[in-house]
């Protein structure tokens, strides 16, 4: 112990250091409280799952998702096709399979730009006021007063279908609530002590900024994060299946629900898989969501 | 008499509280004229209860805010009408400590990187210069150097407060504002703090605002001190002077109010009636005859100016040679 | 010798935590007579505040549980009661006062409800008695005009007014127990002084008791008979309130009271306890004021002192190894 105690000599007294107990890793102790939430740890396994899916389904995928099979049209799942074949007898999970990437990268890609937009626009209305904030508010009012997918179908009926105008347009609608979210973190960091605390070191604004208020509304910018991938998956399935995206012959979990519609009644699997499948990546993206939140909560246990 | 370090001349701010369109616009007269000096080397104590307005004072000297009139000297140019630019080289000079030593530091910053930031800012040292120059300063304030790559939630609030008046240090700062540094810490660890702020005015030939509301605190560490009452310095003198000599009837007051930690202690209170008056509509006259246990119309009329009654001894009130 | 109020025996409470439990309250003994006021005294984290919410059985919304011990109230064992029961028993056999009267109160009700409906649960009364009754107390607390206060909300009053309001309600049902957990710390010193004032004559008028939970001497010095100090969820001395201030024997106790500035001493530096109270977890072997203790022996650091009476006395107990060299203030260990 002795080596370990710092005596001081200055100002006339010596001060005993104190220990302080042990560290704890703070990374360590993160995955210690998620690891706690099994819900959340199953969503995330899900989540990783559809990901290397993603990135290695054309690989995997069993047959050619593309190559009819005119001989097994419109089957029901089978020990050769899992989850059936389509109209065209092409299988079905294969399809579902290789669509994944580009579903998942249409939601990914949309919530990275409209996140990192709608952040910049709140940190600035948030820390600087005034005419800023008023602009960067009131616009998001004006968005927010159309429902999402409505306002996803306007803007992609004015610079037309495909699959970057739908990333524009789910990116859009994205914009608005995160600038909110990170307008109102950005108001509760900047009311803190510790920012009086840096004025008055004297720091410029953008250290202020940067370096003290951006990281304390990234924690709730991570969970919004998560949870708007849920829903731009949601939107661009939308979009696909009302037929603004995708190209029919493309694989993509939208296209395909809206392609089967026509055969509902007669090959239910159609219908029942994409659905099930854009159901569960959703709701995985949520959970994971809500655990991030709930992990993220110092006042959580 | 030297050239004082800060000279607030007749300081006035004001906040507005309702910020409706229609309504009548109402205003909290936070500070209301104060006007004092503060000698380079002593210590300075603004003292008073929750609402009269010593933090508002604080914070005008460093510039967080500006008053609505009046000047705010600091070492010998009027920093009151300064923007934030011409400031910055100043608020090397100045410096915080705060009552909540939790919130005055970033949770998500290592404590080393929170200390080294007035570095960072004012001068060119290298990353190493830094760190050494904070390893250093831990090791005077009593902490451990090693515990400076550690988070603000692992110390405890005594511990944190030491962090706080290590990076206060940092710069070699001619003037501390302590806005109730102690108040939020148990004794003992007040006692510690107490201290080691001597200690190092000692050490670094410091000057010190000290702002409290604990008169038994104030005693101990003050050279100077000022009562303050709605906004308003009502009495400064010297301490030995004041504690003895009190001769406003408010500082008569608090002063009797104070609990003495000593039961056999013969108790002479003056009981002050009613509550503090709201700073949104202070009292015409002087702002303490609401409750003032000698109160004439001519204090209900006419606002008392300060009267020497001593050496540097001066009083806002009427009678102060009665008292 | 006063009749027996309270009588707390043996108090252990724990508080779970993610995976292991806390002591925060460790065998606590003490009582409290009518008309008498009990100091208990002691840093945050001490344990004083579980005490009292562990005496008035409301733990229930926290992870903490009583697990040893009684809590006899005129003889009758608190932690036996059903919550019905001792629904019936807190508000009309004793009542609390809290630090913080602006969040004690019920911002979206006026006054007039909150106090005439615990007067209303307690009693067979009518409408207008109850607010006979609530008017009495307010009259009785000092409150100039109680029909504006009682038509208030407690936004409108200010911290003083409203720490009496707090008060009223306690006193509403005529309680014979009151705890006060750090009643006026939220206060400025000029309303504080009046605060004190008005407890000792509630004290005077119905010989009730009241325990004073504070971490601030001087509050005790000028309320207290007796004194109660405690340190890391212990009873580390007990005393009454001259002989503890005259001559404290714990060393805990001494440095204490050495390190508290007092007024008009002239002493520009003060005796400080070195370290910081130790965390729930993390606690010490044998005394757990060992670590910060000059007096500290191997036999300190090893073993844990029990809280006995001082030798020839029977109002002193203490929980200390070396009291006899700390009195001397002897050679350091």
């Amino acid at each position: 112990m002795a080596d370990k105690e710092i005596k001081t000599t200055s100002a006339g007294g010596s001060y005993e250091a104190e220990e302080l107990p042990k560290a704890q890793s703070k990374v360590k102790e993160f995955v210690k409280k998620f690891l706690r939430r099994k819900t959340a740890v199953i969503a995330l396994v899900f989540v990783v799952l559809m990901i290397l899916v993603a990135i290695f389904g054309p690989y995997i995928a069993p047959y050619d998702p593309a190559a009819p099979d005119y001989t097994a049209m419109l089957q029901g799942p089978s020990a050769a096709h899992w989850w059936g074949t389509d109209e065209f007898g092409r299988d079905v999970f294969s399809r579902l399979l290789v669509g994944t990437r580009l579903s998942l990268s249409v939601a990914l890609a949309s919530v990275i730009i409209g996140t990192v937009i709608g952040t910049v626009l709140g940190l600035l209305a948030g820390y600087y006021g005034g005419i800023i904030e008023s602009i960067v508010m009131r616009g998001s009012d004006i968005l927010f007063s159309f429902p999402d997918i409505l306002l996803a179908i306007a803007v992609v009926a004015i610079i037309g279908p495909g699959v970057v105008n739908i990333v524009i347009a789910v990116a859009v609608f994205t914009v608005p609530s995160v600038a909110r979210l990170a307008r109102s973190a950005t108001l509760t960091v900047k009311e803190s002590l510790y920012i009086e605390v840096a004025r008055s070191l004297g720091c410029k604004d953008w250290r202020i900024l940067w370096v003290h208020i951006f990281p304390g509304t990234l924690q709730s910018l991570i969970v919004n994060f998560t949870m708007r991938i849920g829903t731009a998956i949601l939107a661009a399935a939308s979009l696909s299946f009302l037929g603004f995206g995708a190209n029919v012959t493309e694989p993509e979990w939208g296209a395909m629900l809206s392609q089967s519609r026509n055969y509902m009644t007669t090959a239910p699997h159609l219908v029942l898989f994409p659905g099930l499948l854009i159901f569960l990546t959703v709701l995985a993206f949520n959970l994971l969501g809500d655990g991030l939140r709930d992990t993220l909560d110092p006042k959580m246990k | 008499m030297s050239k004082p370090l800060v000279s607030v001349k007749h300081a006035v701010k004001t906040f507005q509280v309702n910020k409706g369109m229609f309504s009548e616009k109402k205003y909290v007269h936070a500070v209301n004229d104060v006007s004092f000096d503060i000698q380079a080397g002593e210590t300075f104590s603004l003292v008073g209860e929750s609402g009269c307005g010593k933090s508002t004072t604080g914070r005008l000297i460093n510039h967080i805010l500006v008053p609505d009139s009046g000047e705010v000297w600091f070492d010998g140019t009027d920093i009151s009408k300064y923007n934030e630019k011409q400031m910055r080289p100043l608020r090397k000079d100045i410096q915080m400590i705060f009552q909540d030593p939790y919130g005055a530091l970033n949770p998500r910053i290592k404590i080393q990187d929170q200390i080294a930031e007035p570095l960072l800012i004012h001068t060119n040292m290298s990353a190493g210069e830094r760190l050494k120059k904070v390893h250093e300063l831990l090791g005077v304030v009593g902490l451990n150097p090693m515990h400076g790559e550690r988070y603000p939630h692992e110390f405890s609030g005594g511990q944190l407060q030491r962090v706080g008046i290590a990076r206060a240090l940092t710069v070699n700062p001619k003037l501390i504002i302590a806005d109730e540094p102690v108040s939020a810490l148990d004794v003992s660890i007040q006692a510690q703090v107490l201290n080691l702020m001597q200690d190092l005015q000692e050490e670094y030939n410091l000057t010190y605002l000290f702002i409290s509301h604990d008169l038994s605190v104030v005693e101990m560490i003050s050279d100077r001190i000022g009562v303050m009452y709605l906004g308003t310095i009502v009495e400064t003198a010297p301490k030995a002077e004041l504690y003895q000599n009190p001769r406003h009837p408010y500082t008569q007051a608090l002063l009797s109010a104070v609990p003495i930690p000593d039961p056999t202690h013969e108790k002479n209170r003056i009981t002050l009636k009613g509550d503090l008056p709201s700073p949104v509509n202070p009292p015409k006259g002087c702002l303490f005859h609401t409750r003032c246990p000698h109160c004439t119309d001519k204090c209900k009329a006419e606002r008392p100016e300060f009267r020497t009654v001593g050496k540097d001894h001066v009083v806002k009130c009427h009678y102060a040679e009665k008292f | 010798m006063a009749e027996k109020l309270l009588e707390v025996k043996n108090l252990r409470t724990e508080f779970k935590r993610e995976k292991s439990t806390v002591t925060a309250v460790n065998d606590v003994s003490f009582s409290i007579d009518k008309g008498e006021v009990l100091g208990l005294v002691g840093e945050s984290g001490c344990g004083k505040s579980v005490t009292s919410l562990s005496i008035m059985g409301l733990l229930l919304d926290t992870s903490g549980k009583v697990t040893n011990g009684e809590v006899l109230l005129d003889g009758q064992d608190l932690l036996k009661l059903s919550k019905k029961e001792m629904r019936s028993i807190r508000g009309r056999k004793m009542s609390m006062i809290f630090q913080n009267p602006m969040s004690s109160l019920n911002p979206c009700m006026r006054v007039e409800r909150q106090i005439t409906e615990a007067i209303l649960l307690h009693n067979k009364f009518s409408k207008e008695q109850a607010h006979k009754r609530a008017y009495d107390v307010l009259k009785s607390v000092g409150i100039p005009d109680p029909d504006t206060t009682l038509r208030s909300y407690p936004h409108q009053l200010s911290g003083g007014m409203s720490q009496r309001v707090m008060i009223a309600m306690a006193l509403s049902c005529e309680p014979d127990l009151m705890i006060a957990d750090e009643p006026t710390t939220a206060l400025d010193v000029t309303i504080q002084a009046q605060i004190l004032e008005l407890m000792l004559q509630i004290k005077e008028e119905r010989n009730s008791g009241i325990l004073l939970i504070t971490h601030d001497l001087g509050v005790v010095a000028e309320m207290c008979s007796r004194v109660i100090v405690m340190y890391a969820g212990r009873i580390v001395e007990e005393a009454p309130v001259k002989e503890l201030f005259a001559d404290p024997i714990h060393p805990y106790t001494n440095g204490l009271i050495a390190s508290v500035p007092k007024i008009g001493s002239g002493v520009k530096k003060l005796p400080a306890i070195p370290g910081s109270v130790p965390d729930l977890s993390v606690m010490p072997k044998g005394c757990k004021f060992a670590p910060r203790c000059k007096y500290a022996t191997e036999k300190c650091r090893q073993e844990e002192p029990k809280l006995q009476y001082l030798p020839g006395s029977t109002t002193r107990k203490i929980r200390c190894h070396v009291f006899n060299r700390a009195k001397e203030g002897g050679e350091q260990a």
